[in-house]
This record gives structure tokens, sequence and C-alpha cells, in this order.
């Protein structure tokens, strides 16, 4: 290194520090202190990560990450623990939400969330979910919907849409023989424990924000012990849909919102005015 | 001396748990032990503010002392048989996951959907694992109703020392049947969060989470050889048995709950006919009493192992005699209790020679 490359590179250094680029003047944003700063094993495009955030921002804007307790599924969001900041336990397959009951009931002043796939929530675990949402209990449910089972490789989920290929329906998913998609977040929301019910997304800013604001009434409908919240976020799977992220993303605004419309299914009374 | 109450067993152990200051029951009805969910949602609320929750299966109970077992209150649940094999999966998860939990079997004749009678046939189930995977509960197996009731205290203290799910293994006869039993004090609901439990992070400290995944080879290698090695200490310090006229007999009965009171009839009838017959029970079935019954093999000529099922924990007996001395069995399916008449003749047919 000659002199003047070494002139330069402490001139550079000298500009460009932490403490030059956030001042007190332009700090507009820090990073979510409940999501641990990793990396996540999530595919490119993958909108877990996403989910993952707005839990977090929610979390720390709501100051209660002393007071929350996070259920994991089984799925791609498995290890889920290992990026939220927070006390969390890892449930069977499909029983995350009776895991969240048992938490719960017997802590009722804490705050207790489920984060769950299609397989886990709407095959597996349909029993619990509906039982769970009957009961009231005074829950979150955060339901990620991407039509395919992630972690095990692409099969058949209950949302897959109907001709939709999977690695179980190579020729598309015939209803005929495997019967159609499950709209479950419709059939729960006729449940009167279910308080609030919405269907959101996360593929673009305008979706990210509704899907926050969702996440953020679910967890003060809880504050208020109103009841179940349930908030199911369809995303997209870049790697068993075989496409690539942004692909991903105009397929399902082509074919999984016609089907998964989004938008509220049910909200409090007082608040459909609104 | 507290005063004595006329109970039946089922409800003898709810009325236990509620004294034990147990924080939450999760449970689904199955006949021969639907009176403990009964008997707690009748007033354990108002008591001890305990929770009762009835659940839509025994997947979900499991699954939700899964949950509450995590924030490290005092839990349990209690099934029968065809429930507890529907509950395997959560408690292998427990397992793994080290949650102290309370479990009751009240075990009825099977295979399948079997009968309501009582059985001893989740002898396998309950204490050669059960569900997926190498784990292990500490499992008793009371013999009295005042057992069932003192098993309760007993159990919780096991499971937190050991942070282990333990299980009462019981059955339908026991569960159904009314004695005189003697309640203790009641003692307080859980006052502390244990430092591993998820009862939410202050800043004080690292997130906890329970999980029973370690995706890498090594890593579960090393959560199974942790594992492994609490069995072993269990092993040493937890062994529970009952000897019974032992001293000098020459044929031991070997017989676990209900049944080792059978052979204690069965024994002093041999007794009144000259025969010196002995009666060993273990009262903790997980871990098992290798040893004694082994010592015992020095002394006697043959044990006989008497039990409601195909022949189960004969295995063990065997195991433990080391082919030393002969060991027979006896046994009754499908909800029948064998007679003190029955294990005399078969005793006497082993060991005796020809009956009259």
């Amino acid at each position: 290194m000659n002199e003047k490359t070494m002139i330069e590179e402490q001139h550079f250094s000298e500009i460009i520090s932490e403490e030059n680029i956030c001042t007190n003047d332009n700090l507009v944003f820090e990073r979510t202190e409940t999501l641990i700063d990793t990396t996540m094993h999530y595919c490119p495009g993958c909108g877990h990560g996403v989910a993952h955030r707005l839990i977090a921002e929610v979390i720390d804007e709501l100051g209660i990450q002393n007071k929350t307790i996070g259920v994991a599924p089984v799925g791609c969001s498995v290890f889920m623990y290992n990026y939220m900041n927070i006390d969390m336990t890892e449930a069977p397959h499909g029983r995350a939400s009776a895991a969240a009951t048992g938490i719960k009931r017997v802590m009722p002043d804490k705050y207790v969330f489920s984060y769950q796939g299609d397989g886990d929530l709407a095959a597996i675990g349909t029993g619990e979910t509906i039982h769970t949402c009957n009961r009231g209990e005074n829950i979150l449910i955060v339901f990620i919907n991407n039509g395919i089972y992630g972690m095990t490789g692409g099969q058949m989920a209950p949302t897959t849409l109907p001709g939709m290929k999977s690695t179980t329906t190579p020729h598309g998913r015939d209803v005929e023989i495997m019967g159609n998609p499950l709209k479950i977040t419709e059939l729960i929301a006729q449940l009167p424990g279910v308080y609030y019910c919405t269907r959101t997304a996360v593929n673009n800013p305008v979706n990210v924000r509704k899907a926050k604001k969702a996440i953020m009434n679910g967890f003060k409908y809880q504050e208020l012990k109103k009841g179940l919240s349930f908030v199911e976020i369809v995303t997209n799977c870049p790697s068993n849909w075989k496409m690539n992220p942004v692909d991903s993303n105009v397929w399902m605004e082509e074919n999984m919102l016609p089907f998964y419309p989004l938008g509220d299914i049910k909200v409090p009374k007082a608040e459909k005015g609104e | 001396m507290k005063e004595l109450k006329l109970m039946k067993g089922n409800e003898a152990l709810a009325e236990a748990a509620i004294l034990a200051g147990c924080d939450g029951y999760f449970g689904y009805p199955i006949t021969p032990q639907s009176e403990i969910l009964e008997y707690l949602t009748i007033d354990a609320q108002k008591r001890t503010g305990m929770v009762v929750l009835q659940a839509e299966s025994e997947i979900a109970s499991i699954n939700m002392i899964y949950g509450a077992a995590g924030t490290g209150k005092k839990v349990m649940t209690s099934s029968s048989s065809p429930g507890m094999s529907l509950m395997q999966e959560g408690i292998s998860y427990i397992a793994c996951a080290e949650l102290p939990c309370l479990l009751v079997n009240v075990v009825r004749g099977g295979p399948g959907l079997g009968t309501i009678q009582p059985s001893q046939g989740d002898y396998f189930q309950a204490v050669k694992g059960g569900g997926h995977g190498d784990y292990k509960l500490i499992v008793l197996a009371p013999s009295t109703v005042q057992e069932m009731v003192d098993h309760v205290k007993l159990g919780f203290d096991l499971a937190f020392k050991w942070r282990n799910p333990v299980l009462i293994l019981t059955d339908g006869a026991l569960g159904q049947m009314m004695e005189k039993v003697q309640l203790p004090d009641q003692l307080p609901r859980s006052t502390e969060d244990p430092d591993w439990a998820t009862v939410g992070k202050p800043k004080t400290r690292e997130r906890n989470f329970i999980t029973s995944l370690h995706i890498e080879p090594d890593q579960m290698q090393e959560v199974n050889l942790h594992l492994q090695k609490k069995y072993r200490a269990i092993e040493k310090e937890e062994i529970r048995f009952e000897k019974f006229d032992c001293e000098d007999a020459e044929i031991i009965l070997v017989a676990f709950g209900l049944v080792a009171r059978i052979c204690h009839k069965a024994a002093q009838l041999a007794r009144e006919k000259g025969i010196k017959v002995g009666v060993f029970r273990p009262i903790t079935v997980y871990p098992y009493p290798y040893d004694e019954l082994n010592k015992l093999a020095d002394q006697a000529k043959g044990f006989l192992t008497v039990e409601m099922n195909a022949g189960q924990m004969v295995e063990d007996v065997r195991l433990a005699v080391n082919g030393k001395i002969p060991v027979e069995f006896l046994g009754r399916m499908g909800g029948i209790v064998p007679t003190p008449e029955e294990i005399l003749l078969k005793l006497e047919e082993k060991f005796v020679g020809e009956t009259v």
C-alpha cells in the first residue's frame, strides 16, 4: 500500500464511521430488538422473514417482550425460536394452538401467539385449530398460507390450489380425487370464540403495513381479553413453486389472491363503521 | 392422626392433585378414569385457582400439558389405555424437552378399544418408551387408593427434581374401588418460575426456548447422552419397592400394583399350607429394582410373576434374575383379575409338584 492509498484509506474511515452516519439528527429507525441479528434459513424471497419481522416490530412497539410467549410449528418456521428474541416453545406438528392454550391458561396475563403454516394448521392440526378457536382462547394465531408443504419439499397442502402442481400432485391438484382447498380462515370465522379474523399478505409495502396492523390488532385484543384473533398471511414459496422470487409474487397475485382474497373476514362490531 | 375418608381411587387422586397445589389439569373423558376430570371440575378452580380444562382429544390435552409444563407450572393429565396411546408423540416431545409433568394411566384391557375392565397391559408402553426415540418416564405403580393419593405429590416432586415426566401407572380396578385414605395438607400452587421456563423474557436473561429439535447428528447425540446420563442417575437414586415376608421365603411372588395385594393373600394361603412364600412389589417400575430381585434370587428357589397381561413385567424379572432360578408366569387378560386361589394353584404346580 503506497502512501497515497494509505492517506485515502484514513480519510475514508474518518468520513464513513458509525458515528458519522448515525447521528441524533438523522436517526429514524433502529434495529428491531426482538428480532435476533442472525442469518435466517429461509429461501430467498420467502415471506416468513417479513412475517417474523412484523411480529417482532409489534412486540417492540407494544413493549411486551417480557410478557410474550410464542409457539412455533413444525414446518419451515420450526426454527422460529432462533430468530425471535422472546421465550418460545416448538410444538409437535399441528399442535401449536393446543400448546398455546396450555401456556395461556396457566398464565392468562401473558401474551401468547402461535405461528403455523398451512399443513400444520389446516391439515394435521385442523382439530386443534377449530377447537382452540371455538373455545375463544385469548391468543393470537398467525397462519402462514403458501399453498404447499415447504419443509418436506413441496407436497400438496390443504390450501394447494386446484390444478396446482406439487410433488404429490405432479399433474396438478385434481379436486375430484383430492378435494378442494380448505379455506380454514373463512371456516373458523364462523365460530363465536373468534373475535377478529383477517387475511393479509406480505408481497408489497402496502400489504406489509396492513399485515402489521392486523398483528398489532391481534395483540391489542389479547390485552383486552377479547378472545381469539386469527391473522392469515398469504405468502409465496419460490423454492417449491419453482419460480424466482419476483415471478412467485406475480403468480401469487394472479392465482392465490383471487382464491384467498385479502381483507377482514370478521372484525369487532364496534369497529365495523370505521 | 388425620381423619380417614372413604374415597374412590380416581376421586382420591383428583383430590390429591388439588391438595398438591397442581396448577393445571388438561384431560379428555375416557372410562375408567373420567371421574378425575369430573371431580376436578366441581370446585378445584374455586379452591386453589387451579386451571381445569376438558380438551377436545387426548392429543390436544398432552400438547396443552406440553405448553403449560414449559412455563414451569405443576400440570397434569390423565387418561386410560387408548387415550394414552394417542398421547405418546407428545410425551416423547416432553421427555426430550425435559419438562416436568404428571401423567396418569388408569389402564384398561386391550389391545384396540378393548374393555373398560382393569388390566396391566400397558406396562411395556409405560416403562419401555411408548413413543418414539430413547426416553424414559419415571413410572410409579400404586397398589392402594392411599398410594394413588401419595404418588401425586411424590410424582410432582420427582418430575421437578429430574425435569422429567412422571407416570402413575394404575388400573381400572384401583381407579374405581373405594378405600379409606388419609389426605395430606393443602400445599400452595407454584410460586416461583424455574430459570428454564417460558414465561416471558426479561432484559436480565437470555430467551428460553423449549424444543426437541436437534437437526445436527452431533447435537442430537449430545442430547441423548445427556438424557441417558440422567436416566442412569434416576436408576441409582429413585428405585422404590416393597418386600413382604421375603426373609425366609423359598418362593417369591413378584407383582406390581393391585395384583401385589392379591399376591399377599396367596402368600398367606401358601404359608397356611406350610409353603414359605413372600411377595416382592416394585413401586417404581421404571427405574426397576433389578438388583434387589437379583439378590433375592440367591435365596429363593423360584419366582412367580403375576400380572394382568400376557407377560410384560416378567421380562424385567427374568433380566434381573439372569437365569439363576426359574421365573414362572401367571397372567390374566381382558379385564380379568387373578384370584389368590389360582395364584396358589400355579405356585404349587410349578414349585411344589403335583397338587392334591
